[in-house]
């Protein structure tokens, strides 16, 4: 099976790359691009710790094909922070302690940034819907939904990077 | 998590899809959302040789009414039904069973063509477009046929649907001003399939059931049109006597599977339970 050339942006870089049709996004997104952020927690598409931003969607990156990304624009963790500057949602999962171990982190980061785009004001019911895609085996969930709202707070106020 | 090898081809028009479908024979599948075919692939249950990627696709995406019915492509995703405003306005009932499909990743790119196209017992929109009496538009090599949905689900993971055949348009009529609907869904969490699913639209005049139908979502090897439950309504007030013999008539036609949500007893009791909760539902939002 040949490879077949692939061209995207990720992080605002363009990137144009060979690979095997069957190549999932995210192993891509690991490997070749060396961006290991986003994580891998399940073979069944639900965990969503793969999570990241294509074309303005939150898309689990282990169910979609690497070559199925051409001419799309994808966004992960790393392209969060702007110049050193932690975006909203990573100032907000800190203050409020909504990590632990952090493996689940990447994909409910870049779940909360889109969700908020989508919703800017979300009540906290909203915003346990809004990120059911994404489960942790640390947090119980409490202070992730306190860090999404700090989040929303502060995008509303422009107190921090966005 | 690792699939097999396969050839890609992202075809621009529906033709184009249909010419590789045949070339390639049954060795190839359509790749849609991908949020069934690729966790099945993942696993190794299926090792098409090659992938006809139709997201590509613009004429197999949209949503409008025209000649009296709503044409939804079969390329719309579940979140796209969802936030529609003409789907909220003249077929809410769409709207309202994507968000008990999934979660918003996969509702992200799981479309509504695929979830029907799948024949998966589980999924819900088989249900939904048999209480909808939806239409779909299958194309061929040969052109264009239509199929009602009650018609369409042969079996588990079979549907009528021709290997060399894109289901390419779901057809609905909109909902008469003051016709009730509902889906109800009796699930293990967010995000599972459900245990038992009903879907109900009916309408009532003079304070009796003057039309009605019931789609059962996973309680059988396909969904099923409950038709012996929707005689036992029709003409009738709803109150506990009726729903008594409705959820009696569904729990005959049930045959469901046991698995890990429940035994046969447990997913037949729910089916019952959840059509009177949806016929409850539908009627308060009768007018």
């Amino acid at each position: 099976m040949s490879k077949t050339l692939v061209s995207m942006t990720i992080n605002g870089r363009p990137v144009e790359e060979a690979v095997e049709p069957r190549t999932l996004l995210v192993h891509f997104l690991r490997e070749k691009m060396h961006l290991t952020g986003a994580h891998i927690g399940c073979e069944t598409s639900h965990c969503g710790a793969c999570t990241v931003d294509i074309d303005g969607q939150s898309v689990k990156s282990c169910t979609h094909l690497a070559v199925q990304c051409e001419g799309s624009e994808v966004k992960t963790v790393e392209g969060l922070a702007n110049a050193g500057v932690l975006h909203a949602v990573q100032q907000g999962f800190y203050q409020e302690h909504g990590l632990q171990c952090g493996f689940c982190t990447p994909g409910m980061l870049m779940r909360a940034y889109r969700f908020l785009q989508d919703n800017p004001t979300p009540s906290e019911e909203e915003v346990r819907i809004g990120m059911a895609g994404n489960l942790c085996r640390c947090t119980g969930y409490q202070n992730i939904v306190k860090a999404v709202l700090h989040a929303a707070d502060a995008l509303q106020h422009n107190t921090v990077g966005a | 998590m690792i699939p097999p090898a396969f050839d890609y081809h992202a075809p621009r028009s529906i033709g184009e899809a249909i010419a590789l479908l045949t070339e390639l024979g049954d060795d190839a599948k359509l790749l849609a959302g991908g949020h069934s075919l690729l966790p099945m692939m993942k696993l190794r249950f299926a090792q098409p040789g090659a992938l006809i990627d139709i997201n590509r696709i613009a004429e197999l995406r949209g949503i409008s009414e025209a000649g009296g019915m709503i044409r939804i492509g079969a390329m719309t995703s579940e979140s796209e039904l969802a936030a529609s405003p003409l789907l909220r306005q003249k077929l809410p009932l769409l709207p309202e069973g994507a968000l008990l499909i999934a979660d918003p990743q996969v509702r992200n790119r799981g479309t509504i063509g695929g979830d029907i196209a799948h024949g998966d017992p589980g999924n819900d929109h088989p249900a939904i477009a048999m209480a909808l009496d939806a239409t779909f538009v299958l194309q061929g090599p040969g052109g264009e046929r239509q199929v009602k949905a009650v018609d369409f689900f042969l079996g588990t993971y079979l549907t009528a649907l021709a290997d060399n055949e894109i289901l390419t348009a779901i057809l609905v009529a909109p909902f008469r001003p003051g016709t009730g609907y509902a889906y109800q869904k009796l699930k293990r969490k967010t995000g599972d399939f459900a245990t038992a699913g009903a879907a109900v639209v009916l309408r009532i005049a003079g304070g009796v059931v003057t039309e009605v139908a019931i789609g059962l979502t996973n309680v059988a090897p396909t969904a099923l049109r409950a038709a012996a439950a929707e005689a036992a309504l029709i003409g009738k007030p709803v109150n506990d006597a009726t729903l008594a013999a409705v959820a009696q008539a569904v729990r005959l036609a049930c045959d469901p599977a046991a698995d890990l949500r429940g035994d046969i007893e447990y997913k037949t009791a729910m089916a019952g339970e959840m059509v009177k909760r949806a016929i409850r539902t539908a009627a308060s939002r009768c007018s």
